[in-house]
């Protein structure tokens, strides 16, 4: 089963990296969500995964394998913060369509005007 | 010794800030300050042909040998009697030169200034020292030559004279370095104890060679000679300081001083030799086909140069002390003429050769003194040049191996600076009077005082040299050649020396009679020099360094050409073919490939998520692409809750939702897309798109089969409920075992949400 969620990591790595080069502003958030999104499915297969078996423990004696409470923990953490980055972004966005009237990324050569 | 430095310093700034009446008498604060410690240095003669040096230590950081060191011995003595001496004297000539001319201030405070750190050149005994001594001087010669900043030429003298000068500095910095790495210190002292060490290093070739590339760009070496004329842009108290009689000689200094370290290898024998002999020629050659006065003196001053260098080479006992009598000699008269150049320049307006004529009637003594001065160039008797020029002969003579060649070109050089100094009397004193821009008299007593001082002092040591024994004696001693005395004398005898004199001297004289006398000739040399050589030094230098600026510009707009697109495909790319590096070369390592389809829904919702983030691509509408990849998110969400991740699941719902209400609020105020890529530019982010993907993808592949869970998870899973008395083992890890990760976590929330709000209340400067 992982080799398809391999496959399934590349193809969205390959759709954010696609977004990310075009001149639309919004595209570009999109695609800094997929990249986000793959990165984080990354670090959780990346360490084994197991179905159906949350980390829930009562006591110390472990019953069998289950799962690894790391990257579960890290990629929550990295859930949270992708969402700090696009809410952000969002703002900037609204705020630089406000003043300059244009979606470009192109106009975005000067630092002054 | 570090008094005297601490004066200079503290004297040129305080020429800076005089002003009012008596400004005008300014410049006689540094012409005191330079006599007395001229005045020292002459006294402690006596004292360093008894006791050999005197050493003065200031420890600062003695651990890492960071220490102020000072030495006084014959070589340092020999060089600060020229610079404090020579000082006073054009001190004394800048206070006429300059009166005309503003910022008569600053222009003494770096000349002060430059003194000072001459000085400090040469009474280092500490070589780190030593070299920012040798920088320090490197910019004062820069700061002097662009003193007229109005001028474009003078800038642009100046800057080439500081490349130059630099990049010999640096040079000459890795030098010391690995010098210092050898002999474990960057004292004089050490070096001259670990001299057979440092000469059977296998670094001994590239230390010395970065060393003689410094020691070559100071003192106007070739192929780096072209910045010297350049430098005649200075004022002329300038020329007749830095660049002729001391900074010029700092490469001639630090040779003799390393001689005793690095010398009498076959290398030094055959390179520093070469060197000198080129430069020699060169200098020589271009001398008297120049129009400007100034620039015959600079190429005499190359050549002159170059036989320093040559001497010092050759580095037998006769050819260090033929150096060390024509160190003078030169000095002596080189100074006299630079300054007498800029007082006909002055005078009459001109300084072109051509122009100039019949000056003997206007100006009989600086006639008088010119004629002194370039017989003594000319080495004829019975000027110190004449004996030194012996001297340098003999030398050549005796000189081991390469003997004959270098005198037969020595012979050609001294031929060529007989008929300079010929030439330049005949056309400039001599002939009929020419019709110049002022009328020119010789009014102002200090004007002439220099030159006067200078040659009549060349004239007494030419008939009583035994004088300047006394001062050669130690200075051979500490190149280390002390075992013979030094016995000077104007009259050897009609020797085989002398028979070659008297044939270069009538030689020069026959090519001064075809230079000044034949009519054209020497106008068609110049335009022979002008055809064979249809490239100088100096034009292909500034064309190097101009290519370099062009070049660097253009690379510059290339990389920062400002669309941010292309630094984040250029950073793909990179990024992309390094992991197929990476993948390649770890190629060798197992990879569990197996596929299996079950369970299907699984496999079924990975086709769902792939396929909308597909399409979330390719719609031109906005709001599908936000539902296509909200169900990216959510089929992401149950892949987490499938493989055990129930808080990873919740989370990415919340967040998700949270998202596309977001971009829903946004999406009413912003436009629709623009399809701004062009058809082409959308396959070529494709294709790296794949390439990145790909790539990502073999990682993921890889990163499955490498185990690193039970280091550190097995932990967690042990005492989440023992210690922390939480069964949900990821949360625990959240807010107990990483609760400082969550608060910082939430902290940066919170300074995002902060942004948000201010980006979105801020009222736009157009409004």
């Amino acid at each position: 089963m992982e080799i398809t969620l391999a496959i399934l990591i590349g193809l969205l790595y390959a759709v954010g990296a696609y977004m990310i080069l075009r001149r639309s502003i919004l595209k570009f958030i999109i695609g800094i969500i997929f990249l986000s999104n793959a990165t984080n499915l990354l670090v959780f297969i990346s360490s084994g995964i197991v179905a159906g078996k949350p980390v829930f423990v009562k006591g110390a004696r472990i019953d069998g394998p289950l799962a690894d409470p790391l990257p579960q923990a890290l990629v929550l953490t990295a859930i949270v913060i992708g969402l700090g980055i696009v809410v952000f972004s969002l703002a900037l966005k609204y705020k630089f369509f406000s003043e300059t009237g244009t979606d470009d990324l192109d106009q975005l050569k000067k630092t002054d005007e | 010794m570090l008094v005297i430095l601490v004066l200079f310093v503290v004297i040129a700034f305080g020429l800076t800030v005089i002003r009012g009446r008596i400004s005008i008498y300014k410049v006689f604060l540094p012409v005191i300050l330079q006599l007395s410690a001229f005045v020292y240095f002459f006294i402690k003669i006596k004292h360093i042909g008894k006791y050999d040096k005197i050493n003065e230590i200031y420890r600062w950081i003695p651990q890492l040998g960071l220490n102020l060191e000072f030495t006084l011995d014959g070589l340092s003595l020999v060089f600060a009697l020229l610079v404090t001496g020579i000082g006073v004297l054009v001190f004394i000539y800048a206070h006429s030169y300059m009166r005309h001319y503003g910022r008569s201030g600053y222009f003494y405070f770096y000349l002060t200034i430059f003194s000072a750190a001459m000085l400090g050149l040469v009474l280092s005994a500490n070589m780190i020292q030593l070299f920012i001594f040798w920088e320090l001087t490197s910019l004062l010669s820069f700061l002097l030559i662009s003193f007229f900043h109005e001028k474009e030429e003078a800038r642009k003298a100046a800057l080439q004279s500081l490349y130059i000068t630099g990049f010999g500095g640096l040079c000459l910095l890795a030098g010391f370095l690995i010098i210092g790495g050898i002999t474990g210190s960057y004292s004089l002292e050490n070096w001259l104890l670990h001299a057979d060490a440092v000469k059977s290093d296998k670094l001994y070739l590239p230390a010395l060679l970065l060393i003689l590339v410094g020691a070559f760009t100071k003192s106007a070496q070739f192929p780096f000679h072209f910045w010297l004329p350049g430098a005649m842009q200075a004022p002329t108290p300038v020329s007749s300081y830095l660049h002729s009689a001391t900074m010029v000689k700092a490469g001639i200094f630090l040779l003799a001083r390393l001689t005793p370290v690095l010398g009498d290898t076959p290398e030094w024998t055959f390179i520093i030799p070469l060197i000198g002999v080129l430069t020699m020629l060169t200098g020589s050659y271009f001398a008297i086909t120049q129009t400007d006065l100034k620039a015959i003196l600079a190429y005499t001053t190359i050549s002159a140069l170059g036989i320093l260098v040559l001497m010092l080479g050759i580095g037998t006992t006769l050819a260090v002390k033929a150096a060390m009598v024509f160190l003078f000699v030169h000095a002596f008269y080189k100074a006299s003429l630079f300054m007498l150049a800029g007082f006909i320049d002055k005078k009459t307006g001109t300084r072109d050769i051509s122009k100039l004529g019949g000056l003997i009637h206007h100006m009989p003594f600086t006639f008088v003194f010119a004629l002194l001065a370039l017989f003594s160039m000319a080495g004829l008797p019975p000027m110190l040049g004449f004996l030194s020029k012996e001297l340098i002969y003999e030398a050549k003579v005796h000189s081991p191996g390469i003997a004959s060649m270098v005198l037969i070109l020595g012979i050609s050089t001294n031929v060529l600076l007989v008929a300079t100094s010929l030439f330049f009397i005949s056309k400039v004193f001599l002939g009929k009077k020419s019709n110049y821009p002022k009328h020119p008299d010789e009014k102002g007593l200090l004007w002439l005082a220099g030159p006067a001082l200078l040659t009549l002092l060349s004239l007494f040591l030419g008939i009583w040299p035994e004088a300047l024994g006394e001062l050669l004696q130690p200075a051979l001693n500490s190149v280390g050649f002390g075992a013979e005395m030094v016995k000077l004398k104007l009259w050897h005898g009609f020797n085989r020396v002398f028979f070659l004199s008297a044939f270069t001297v009538s030689l020069g004289v026959f090519l001064w009679w075809l230079t000044a006398f034949r009519a054209g000739f020497i106008i068609k040399w110049r335009q022979l020099n002008k055809k064979i050589f249809t490239w100088n030094f100096s034009d292909a230098f500034a064309g190097g360094i101009a290519s370099l600026v062009k070049f660097s510009k253009i690379s510059t707009s290339r990389i920062q050409h400002g669309y941010h697109r292309f630094y984040l495909l250029s950073t793909i790319l990179f990024v992309s073919l390094l992991l197929w590096f990476q993948i390649y070369i770890t190629r060798g390592v197992e990879t569990d490939i197996s596929f299996s389809a079950r369970p299907f829904y699984i496999l079924g919702l990975c086709v769902v998520v792939f396929l909308s983030a597909l399409f979330a691509t390719l719609t031109n509408s906005r709001i599908v692409a936000i539902i296509a990849m909200g169900v990216v998110g959510y089929g992401i969400s149950l892949i987490y809750m499938y493989y055990s991740a129930i808080d990873l699941a919740i989370t990415q719902i919340l967040v998700e939702t949270f998202t596309i209400v977001m971009f829903v609020i946004i999406l009413q105020r912003l436009p629709n897309f623009a399809r701004l890529s062009s058809k082409h530019a959308k396959i070529r982010d494709m294709l790296i798109a794949l390439l990145f993907g790909g790539g990502m993808m073999m990682l993921a592949i890889k990163s499955i089969s490498v185990d690193f869970r039970q280091p550190v998870s097995g932990f967690f899973t042990e005492n989440s409920y023992i210690k922390a008395h939480g069964e949900n083992v990821v949360n625990v890890i959240l807010v107990d075992f990483r609760a400082l990760d969550t608060l910082g976590e939430v902290t940066v929330l919170a300074i995002a949400a902060l942004g948000v709000y201010a980006l979105i209340h801020k009222k736009s400067k157009k409004e």
